[in-house]
């Protein structure tokens, strides 16, 4: 807002008078904040359009004066305030982490047990009977009918069966 | 804040040269040495392991007890 009446003021009051008050009073329209130029704290750019602090107490406004003079009479402090009335965040807190991986970390295992329980659910109430072909029964007549194909004799399956004691092999 | 000396002029050109010359031989190196290690590890190996196999391998004492067994279908056990 502030910056909307001073450009009213370099416009000039006759040209104000004449385009705005002929036209009814609607002809510029209202400066939007989100139009202006913004301050952020970003490592590629590092000198933002505005300075961060815009209404300067009164301590500050001393502040910028005595800066016109010579530097080296600053104090460390002083040149700190400086410092802070141009910029929010220097590089170090800027580029400090924020630990927000903890929370994505958290919430990660905790849709995977979430999910989990989704699954034991759906084992229970959801999923019907597992084919015959999954009793113990059947499963050792399959393996008997493997190893009497010999399959993967060299390597695989059949090559840890011992034919002659008909066991596995130790 | 910059003393009198002034500071030398970083490298400019020829950065992606340096950084093969640099890492070039070692992945050749180590894709050597993967290859190597496979054909030792895995390839010799099973290569003797068919050879054992095979070396004493009596096909016509495999045939009649697969047969006896009854996984055949072009001939039945000598039973029938």
């Amino acid at each position: 807002m502030m910056l909307a009446t001073r450009v009213f003021r370099l416009v000039g009051n006759r040209t104000l008078s004449t385009s705005i008050c002929l036209r009814g009073g609607h002809g510029v329209a209202k400066v939007e904040d989100y139009t202006l130029p913004a301050y952020f704290d970003r490592r590629e750019s590092p000198l933002p359009d505005i300075k961060f602090v815009q209404q300067l107490s009164p301590e500050q406004k001393s502040l910028k004066e005595k800066e016109k003079g010579s530097w080296a009479a600053l104090s460390k402090e002083e040149k700190i305030a400086l410092y802070r009335i141009s910029f929010k965040e220097s590089f170090a807190e800027m580029d400090k982490g924020t630990g927000e991986w903890k929370s994505v970390v958290a919430g990660i295992f905790f849709f995977i047990g979430f999910t989990g329980l989704v699954v034991l659910w759906q084992r229970k109430y959801v999923y019907g009977d597992v084919p015959h072909t999954f009793d113990a029964e059947y499963k050792q007549k399959e393996v008997q009918r493997m190893l009497d194909m010999r399959i993967n004799p060299v390597e695989g399956f059949s090559a840890k069966w011992d034919y002659e004691n008909n066991a596995w092999k130790k | 804040m910059k003393s009198t000396m002034s500071l030398v002029k970083p490298a400019m050109r020829g950065l992606l040269a340096k950084r093969l010359r640099f890492h070039l031989p070692i992945a050749f190196g180590l894709a050597l040495v993967a290859a190597v290690a496979f054909k030792f590890t895995v390839t010799e190996p099973r290569k003797q392991a068919y050879a054992d196999f095979y070396k004493h391998y009596d096909s016509m004492k495999e045939f009649s007890a697969m047969r006896e067994a009854g996984v055949f279908e072009s001939v039945r056990p000598t039973g029938k």
